[in-house]
């Protein structure tokens, strides 16, 4: 037992350089006792050291401390996609005049630091407990983050908001795992698979129920429909750092640890025949998937339309999104699962950048209002046009990263005989583009009001910031095929070929 | 008659099914939080009688206590979020907090 742990110390190599990075970022806070740069720097050093050690697990398949957390490219990739989007909020922490403003110093770096932690064993569990602490760990700093800016109403209204919905969804989550457990007898996934396959057949109402309670919990994380109402509120009051990290960084880890979950719990017996997941007859999760899917993407597209607010359109976007992403599961085969990867990692990209423009936007003009960017193309012309791109990517034109994303979901829907469910994704794309577009007729086709023309200025840093995340949106719309390679060798998760 | 499973199951659903109504009806923040330490118990309880029933072992004592730790974390946030909410609005009802609409 003991001789397990200090052997699994070394695939833990990531997550401990983690908890180091954090507690030397809460001492240097307390030796300087003011805002500075310093402790960011550090957060942002401790995480890409953790990337880079990740990076170097990439190809190992290993299980760590009795099977409470795995290694393998699964959890390798979303490792990296977790630890690059968060070195972005934290940049973006840095630029924000809201964050700056705050009464704290510089808690945000640890506390993100600890979600980082958190999400890394989101990616990594396979334990049913694990996965409920990890979810825990992200959630419990989120809450605090929500409410960073405390003297702000609608920072601290946003805060009551999620902690109420996220802490009822996790308790819901955690009932649905006690009855999993009582059914069949275990908290390892891959034992509660081999469990469900032996049943015959398996169509006892407890696993539908506790598979929808658990699901309420992972669903929380990705803001799927019915689980969404914290989101529009959340995002509307948080910080826009803080959005950025719940609309990328968490709901990332939420689907990382829900794809695990269901790919490998609800299956017979951990098979995988030709690239195609066997779900166990009695609980078919992927109807459950498609209405999930077909929810979010409807109601967040069609709710975005009316919206005044940026922020807001972004999150009902990105409830959107989620709905989109899900799209992979409703096919239950690893080609659907490797379309998910690559448009994570597109969203990765052109979410963080819409976000970062109106970070910038918002310092300068401290509003997040359609109206308030009345004619901003004249006053701030590179920003707005890297605006623009992102709005596009999003909405999924040619040669943004986001038609890739799209692109290969919809093949993998097409190639399942799916058809009708890519028609419905399509015509959701079509109505995004209606308000993606729309932040840019205001910004280009309006006028500024009068007297109020005068350009913006904006500092070197927030430049080099925003192209390198538009360089990434466009470069994968055209040279796609590592990105793909990379989703296509990580969808190997341990148990599995 | 002998105290069994089943009893301890239909009393995890009554608490689960008391914090549900609780985090439904209430208004005030305190009294939603209290539902959901309600269904936390409740899943307590469950895992508790399936362990001890079911002859599972010891994990599912070692989950509650993992959750019975995640509550009072929960808690002790959720204290400080409602302190700081009732600092910005002088209320914690969170219908009256509520400034963000559609």
């Amino acid at each position: 037992m003991l001789e397990q742990t200090l052997n699994s110390l070394s695939g833990f190599l990531p997550e401990t350089v983690l908890i180091v990075s954090m507690v030397v970022c809460i001492i240097l806070d307390l030796i300087l006792r003011k805002k500075s740069a310093v402790v960011s720097v550090a957060g942002i050093i401790g995480i890409a050291v953790s990337g880079y050690f990740a990076w170097l697990q990439l190809g190992a398949k290993s299980i760590l401390f009795s099977g409470m957390v795995v290694v393998d490219p699964y959890s390798v990739f979303f490792k990296l996609l977790i630890g690059l989007s968060t070195i972005f909020v934290i940049i973006f922490a840095m630029f924000s005049k809201e964050m700056k403003e705050s009464t704290h110093k510089n808690e945000y770096v640890y506390l993100m630091t600890a979600m980082t932690l958190g999400a890394y064993l989101m990616a990594s569990s396979v334990n049913m407990l694990m996965m409920y602490l990890s979810l825990e760990t992200v959630s419990l700093s989120s809450y605090v983050l929500a409410g960073y800016t405390k003297k702000i109403k609608r920072s601290s209204e946003s805060a009551m908001k999620y902690i109420i919905y996220g802490a009822a969804s996790s308790g819901i989550m955690i009932y649905g795992i006690s009855l999993l457990y009582g059914f069949t007898g275990t908290l390892n996934i891959y034992e509660t698979s081999i469990f469900l396959s032996r049943l015959n057949p398996a169509s006892e109402p407890v696993l539908i129920i506790s598979l929808i309670m658990i699901l309420a919990g992972f669903g929380y994380k990705i803001s799927s429909v019915p689980f969404h109402f914290w989101t529009p509120d959340v995002y509307e009051g948080a910080p826009i750092p803080v959005t950025g990290f719940l609309a990328v960084t968490s709901s990332a880890a939420g689907f990382s640890v829900l794809i695990r979950f269901i790919t490998n719990s609800f299956l017979a017996g951990n098979l995988v025949q030709n690239g195609q997941y066997v779900v166990i007859p009695g609980v078919n999760w992927k109807e459950i998937m498609i209405v999930l899917s077909v929810a979010s993407m409807i109601l967040g597209n069609f709710t975005a339309v009316w919206q005044s607010s940026v922020k807001r359109m972004l999150a009902y976007s990105s409830i959107a999104q989620g709905g989109y992403i899900m799209l992979g599961l409703t096919v239950a085969n690893q080609q659907g699962v490797a379309a998910m990867l690559i448009y994570l990692m597109a969203y990765l990209f052109m979410n963080l950048g819409a976000f970062f423009v109106l970070i910038l936007i918002a310092n300068k003009l401290d509003t997040d209002e359609l109206i308030g960017m009345k004619g901003l193309g004249y006053k701030a012309p590179v920003i707005c046009v890297g605006m623009g791109v992102f709005m596009f990517a999003l909405s999924g034109v040619p040669t943004t990263a986001g038609f890739i994303g799209k692109f290969y979901l919809f093949t993998a829907l097409i190639e399942s005989k799916l058809v009708w469910l890519a028609l419905v994704g399509l015509m959701n794309a079509v109505v995004s583009l209606f308000f993606y577009i729309k932040v840019l007729k205001y910004m280009f086709l309006m006028k500024p009001e009068e007297g109020n023309t005068q350009k913006l200025k904006f500092g070197a840093g927030a430049y080099i910031v925003m192209f390198a995340l538009v360089i990434p949106t466009m470069v994968f719309g055209i040279y796609f095929t590592p990105l793909v390679r990379l989703a296509e060798y990580s969808i190997s998760m341990f148990g599995f070929r | 008659m002998e105290i069994g499973l089943t009893h301890y199951l239909v009393l995890g659903a009554i608490l689960f099914g008391l914090g549900l109504f609780a985090m439904i009806s209430r208004r005030n923040a305190i009294l939603v939080l209290m539902g959901i330490e309600l269904i936390l118990n409740a899943a307590n309880i469950n895992l508790v009688a399936f362990s001890r029933y079911n002859g599972l072992g010891v994990d599912g004592q070692v989950v509650s206590i993992f959750v019975i730790i995640l509550a009072v974390a929960e808690a002790a946030i959720a204290l400080g979020i409602v302190l700081n909410l009732y600092n910005n609005f002088a209320t914690v009802d969170i219908d009256e907090a509520n400034t963000m609409k559609d």
